[in-house]
């Protein structure tokens, strides 16, 4: 067994050898290495040909119209496009955005912008089981709403939110809905047939494909409009400017075409591992599943054990790579904002490992995982004077901490 | 975050973990920081008739360097009277240690657990 063990695949993923060998035909002099804008010539016209079927394997997974597909560098930029673009173009309507607490940073950050360039964001509270109250929703849609933004997996938590009901809440209203689909595109079933979503943003390292490309759907019908982000030759329909990345833009389209295929198997696979971790850490005394049960991404489990400090636990588990309730963005330890929307305390957001589970996992490695994160828990509360106090039956609450 | 050698250890071998009973009159309890503040050292010294520390004691709800500094302090305060063990500063666990600028606090927190401990073996004369 090869250590450290790789359980961070929401962080991100290898790139899968088949996509990496599609990859590799559209750089050097003998493969397809054209400017995909170059009209005149054959080695335009194949680059062209190469993004145009890629553009088609985007498409097939998430049921959509290969014209809906616009390419960025990844997510975070679509993130931007996406809420920047429509609130932007649409603030003739109204200058309101709603979102949510426990989004991902390059949506809340993009709001955080659109606040300072004059609108009004509400950035809603979840339950304490990570999902939104619906019905909270709905009461903070206004008249003047232009954009609404919820993420469709949380990538801390795995939680799924109903974007099908919000969906259908924002098309009432006129309302354009924007999806992070980062963590959840491959993984779980997505059909813009059926969704009324309006912009959906895709990255391609979630799904075993190259950093650094992502996708934008862009709704056709009915029709979306943005107002560009990036400037220059009027690539993607003039929404996003710039080159096209052959060698990037196959690799997604390959790691999708594979998602395609294969998401049913290897959910299945990722399903039985996630109950073979989570029983496995249900035996250790006072542990908690962070999150909605139910309605969750398999791949993702977030666990918080108390009585431990997260730094101490996580250097304990070295042998795996995996991440802490601790805020990954900065070089102090912020506690996760995620878990502190669902309601824990700062000392118990620190103390929660997110284990994630890709392609790659195996049962060896799973059952490792087990023995490891038991053995460290029983040493560090062997250690730990909160843990002698809570099994003398001390309410820590009741304590009088000498703070410094 | 990248430990010394001597922190990691302290850490995977921590010395003296354990605890004395309290209500001893020989034992000296000293318990400091806070669960929201990420540390709560808990140091107990065991001290004879003439005042030399016999035994020590440590419990850490911490980071490894907070481990570290407890375990370390308990090495140090075996065999000292207790004004020498009050006489421990910050600066000489953290050199110890060579504890980075962010985790010189960890070393302040041991500091205090001796001088808390000290404070309640006074208590208890």
């Amino acid at each position: 067994m090869k250590l450290p063990i790789y359980l961070d695949y929401s962080a991100t993923t290898p790139v899968d050898k088949r996509v990496a060998e599609k990859m590799m035909d559209c750089m050097t002099l003998d493969g397809n290495f054209g400017n995909a804008a170059s009209r005149s010539h054959r080695f335009g016209w194949q680059a062209e040909e190469a993004i145009d079927i890629a553009r088609h394997q985007i498409a097939e997974l998430i049921n959509g119209d290969p014209r809906e597909i616009v390419f960025t560098s990844g997510a975070t930029e679509s993130d931007n496009l996406a809420i920047k673009g429509a609130a932007n173009f649409y603030s003739k309507k109204g200058k309101h955005v709603i979102t949510v607490k426990t989004e991902h940073k390059a949506v809340l950050d993009t709001c955080r912008e659109l606040e300072r360039s004059g609108f009004e964001v509400t950035y809603m509270d979840v339950e304490p089981n990570g999902l939104l109250d619906l019905k909270k929703l709905e009461a903070a849609m206004r008249e003047d709403t232009v954009v609404v933004s919820v993420m469709h997996v949380n990538n801390e938590i795995g939680v799924v939110q109903d974007i099908a009901t919000i969906g259908e809440m924002c098309r009432e209203r006129k309302i354009v809905f924007h999806v992070d689909a980062a963590q959840s595109a491959g993984k779980v079933k997505i059909d813009m047939k059926m969704l009324k979503v309006d912009l959906m943003s895709f990255s391609a390292h979630k799904i075993y494909g190259p950093k650094g490309i992502g996708a934008l759907y862009v709704r056709r019908k009915p029709r979306i409009r943005l107002e560009a982000q990036m400037h220059g030759g009027g690539h993607e329909r003039g929404m996003r400017s710039g080159t096209l990345a052959t060698h990037q833009i196959v690799g997604m389209g390959e790691a999708f075409h594979l998602a395609h295929l294969h998401m049913e198997e290897d959910m299945k696979r990722i399903r039985t591992l996630r109950d073979r971790l989570w029983t496995g850490m249900q035996d250790i005394e006072e542990t908690r599943l962070n999150g909605h049960t139910d309605s969750r991404m398999p791949g993702i489990t977030n666990i918080s054990f108390n009585y431990v400090e997260g730094e101490s636990l996580i250097m304990a588990l070295k042998d795996i790579a995996v991440s802490s309730g601790s805020a990954c963005t900065s070089a102090s330890l912020e506690p996760s904002y995620v878990l502190r929307a669902l309601g824990l305390s700062d000392e118990l957001a620190h103390s929660s490992i997110r284990f994630s589970i890709g392609r790659f996992t195996t049962e060896e490695d799973i059952d490792f995982t087990i023995d490891l994160v038991k053995n460290a828990i029983d040493r560090l509360r062997e250690m730990s004077p909160l843990w002698e106090m809570f099994k003398d039956g001390v309410d820590l609450n009741s304590v009088e901490w000498a703070s410094h | 975050m990248a430990y010394s050698e001597k922190v990691i250890d302290h850490y995977e071998n921590p010395r003296n973990v354990g605890s004395f009973d309290k209500n001893d009159p020989s034992i000296a309890t000293g318990m400091v920081g806070a669960p929201a503040c990420g540390d709560v050292m808990k140091l107990q010294l065991k001290i004879d008739d003439n005042g030399i520390i016999e035994d020590a004691k440590f419990k850490t709800y911490g980071c490894g360097s907070a481990i570290a500094s407890s375990s370390l302090v308990t090495e140090w305060v075996k065999g000292k009277t207790i004004e020498q063990a009050g006489e421990i500063t910050n600066t000489t666990i953290s050199e110890e240690l060579a504890l980075p600028p962010v985790k010189i606090h960890c070393s302040i927190l041991a500091e205090d657990a001796i001088k808390a401990a000290i404070d309640d073996y006074k208590s208890k004369r």
